[in-house]
């Protein structure tokens, strides 16, 4: 016979006594595993939130920046079609232009050299761009008898040192026109029909819509057509540019020195400041919209960074419970365990007595307590782990991921054993140092 | 001599004082030999029979079992000296309560962990008309029965010595007489048997007894 063969038949005899040991040794290890199972419930919880509110945030940053994009598109449609309506803001007149006489004829009188144009289109000036010299001029239409402007342009003069652009204005061929609102309305005229001014005859390629300026009373022929037809050949009245950054319509003054590095004594002027805050209210569109990409930058962050913080929160508390928790539960299971072990080491007086007696060693006695503390502590610490894990995903909410962790089973099942061999340590070295011959002397 | 008590004296170190239980008192045994103790009660029986067992330390006088003093040796040793060398038979038999009639038996086969002890015990129970009650425990047996669970135990390890405190002070004449009869038999096979009892009946089955007196020996005669 072994000792292990006692320590069965004395828990199957002491059934209860058992029971309780491993109630005490399930509910300490229960609550461990409960523990720290809604603190890994918790962490994936967090985890799962986060990337959530990161997702989200995302998807809103995405969708700001698409609208900062559409802005920007905006603003340059805008720019665009602005320039295009009204034409260039800058006005390079020759020197001896009178500003005033220009205003009020609303077409300059004076000319410089065509050459000029070029002199601008090679120099290296930043300021502005898509130069196109023009001559232009209030004449009378004979055949119409209607004042009408008459304007050359021979289409943008590409910068040397620029990519080329996309023309504002494109070039008039020979023996065409374009057409102001009010030359082609009222006379039907479509692209294609063709018309005399005063004794050329040209055809209309292209019919603006009205424009409610001087444009709708403005005939474009090609430059060189007109310099012939205003008897100004080689000279040009105006180089019109547009100013490269509409938003800073301050750089006048720069780019007025600018030019007058590359022509000196030439005049400028500016035109247009209203479609110039026109874009610049698209210019804040843009603004804003980047601003509100900013804010949704932040909001984003601060949810995610309230997330985070309430799953800390959350998890912090958790681990404090834990921390009060466990502690008294092993402590508690710990006074148990002693508890019924000094109450099963008395209750065995007797019979430890006469096995000392016929021969067992005090070893053997410890042995014997021992074993039944161990054989506790594994039972404890299997039904602990199972209720502690079905409490603690219970308590946890859905997750869809297991928390089962062998790791914490495996403590379970060590950590458990130790703590009951350990309560039953002190009861069973008193047992085993028991005299003999005192127990057997009681009876 | 198997058993040989020289000279042991034996005090209590109660609250109330110390207490000569045992005073100068020397015995001895020869194999063979069935001795009993008689006495008033409190005149030092057990606790001669204790001394005796290796189980308590005389301040003083000599102790031999079989030529060994049991108190000479380690606590683990002498544990082990009493399961290979003594049997013990209690008038409350002191059976372990949760294990059946045949483990109870083989209960001093836990300290040799002889393979052969199922088998002598098998011979033992069936010797003592206990065959049918192997898987019984102790509390379902009458208290002739237990003795006799007791006494199979002493015998299991086929010891030297039995040393037996009144075995039969709970039993009835039947039962009483078979539990002597199977010591006179221990000893009649070579076997040194020490016998406290307040028996008359006992007594008759001793082939000598010694008489003690206030922890005195008061005579010892055949
Ligand atoms: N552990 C003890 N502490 C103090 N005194 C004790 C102790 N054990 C026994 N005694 C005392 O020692 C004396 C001898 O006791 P012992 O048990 O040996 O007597 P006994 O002859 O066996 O008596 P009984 O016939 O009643 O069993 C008694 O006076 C008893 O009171
Ligand atoms: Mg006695």
């Amino acid at each position: 016979m072994k000792i292990s063969r006692l320590v069965v038949q004395e828990i199957a005899h002491r059934f209860v006594n058992f029971v309780l040991a491993v109630i005490g040794v399930s509910i300490a290890v229960a609550c461990l595993v409960a523990s720290v199972t809604m603190i890994d419930a918790g962490e994936i919880q967090s985890q799962k939130l986060v990337a959530e509110g990161k997702t989200e945030s995302e998807r809103l940053v995405a969708k700001r920046e698409k609208e900062v994009k559409d802005a920007g598109k905006q603003l340059n449609d805008e720019m665009r079609k602005i320039t295009k309506g009204l034409g260039f803001n800058i006005v390079v007149l020759a020197e001896d232009e009178d500003i005033a006489a220009f205003h009020a004829e609303g077409t300059p009188t004076r000319t410089m050299p065509q050459e000029y144009v070029d002199r601008l289109a090679k120099s290296p000036i930043v300021v502005i761009n898509h130069l196109l010299p023009i001559v232009t001029k209030k004449v009378e239409w004979a055949e119409e008898k209607q004042t009408i402007v008459l304007t050359g342009t021979r289409g943008e003069v590409p910068q040397a040192h620029r990519d080329p652009k996309k023309p504002l204005l494109d070039l008039v061929p020979k023996g065409k026109v374009v057409l102001g609102y009010r030359l082609h309305h009222p006379r039907k005229l479509k692209p294609g029909s063709k018309l005399t001014i005063n004794g050329r005859e040209l055809e209309v390629v292209k019919c603006h819509p009205e424009r409610g300026s001087v444009d709708d009373v403005t005939a474009w022929v090609n430059l060189e057509e007109a310099q012939q037809m205003l008897d100004m050949e080689n000279l040009v009245n105006a180089i019109l540019a547009l100013e490269c950054n509409c938003a800073t319509v301050d750089r006048i003054a720069e780019i007025r020195g600018e030019i007058a590095k590359v022509l000196p004594g030439t005049q400028i002027l500016e035109r247009g400041r209203k479609a110039l805050a026109r874009a610049e209210a698209r210019n804040k569109a843009k603004k804003t919209a980047e601003a509100s990409l900013k804010a949704a930058r932040t909001s984003g962050e601060q949810m995610i960074a309230s997330r985070q913080a309430n799953a800390d929160q959350m998890i912090a508390s958790r681990k404090a419970q834990a921390n009060v928790l466990v502690p008294l539960a092993v402590v508690g299971s710990f006074a148990w365990i002693v508890l019924l072990a000094v109450g099963n080491a008395r209750q065995r007086r007797g019979e430890i007595g006469i096995l000392r007696a016929i021969g067992m060693g005090s070893r053997d006695v410890l042995v014997l307590f021992l074993g039944k503390a161990l054989l506790v502590g594994l039972a404890g610490g299997a039904i602990g782990y199972i209720v502690g894990y079905l409490v603690g995903t219970g308590y946890s909410g859905p997750i869809d991921q297991s928390l089962f962790d062998l790791n914490w089973l495996l403590t379970a099942l060590l950590m458990a054993p130790a703590l009951s061999a350990a309560a039953t340590w002190l009861p069973a070295l008193v047992a085993a140092g028991q005299d003999p011959a005192v127990v057997l002397q009681e009876q | 001599m198997l058993i040989s008590l020289d000279h042991i004296t034996k005090t209590y170190t109660g609250d109330a004082g110390p207490i000569v239980a045992v005073d100068d008192v020397s015995v001895s045994v020869e194999a063979g030999e069935f001795v009993a103790v008689v006495g008033p009660s409190g005149c030092g029986k057990t606790t001669l029979l204790l001394v005796a067992g290796g189980l308590l330390r005389p301040e003083n006088g000599e102790v031999s079992i079989d030529g060994t003093d049991p108190y000479s040796l380690s606590g683990e040793q002498r544990a082990r000296f009493r399961a290979e060398q003594i049997g013990f038979v209690f008038q409350q038999f002191h059976l372990v309560p949760y294990l059946n009639i045949l483990d109870n038996v083989m209960a001093p086969a836990l300290v040799t962990g002889e393979t052969s002890a199922r088998e002598r015990a098998g011979i033992l129970v069936e010797r003592f008309g206990l065959a049918d009650r192997l898987g019984h425990r102790p509390g379902q047996l009458s208290t002739g029965e237990r003795q006799r669970v007791a006494l199979a135990r002493a015998l299991l390890n086929e010891p030297r010595v039995i040393l037996a405190d009144e075995p039969t002070g709970n039993l009835d004449g039947d039962n009483s007489e078979q539990v002597l009869q199977a010591l006179k038999t221990f000893a009649d096979e070579g076997g040194a048997v020490l016998l406290v009892t307040h028996d008359p009946d006992a007594v008759a089955f001793a082939g000598r007894q010694v008489v003690l007196q206030g922890g005195q020996l008061a005579s010892s005669e055949s």
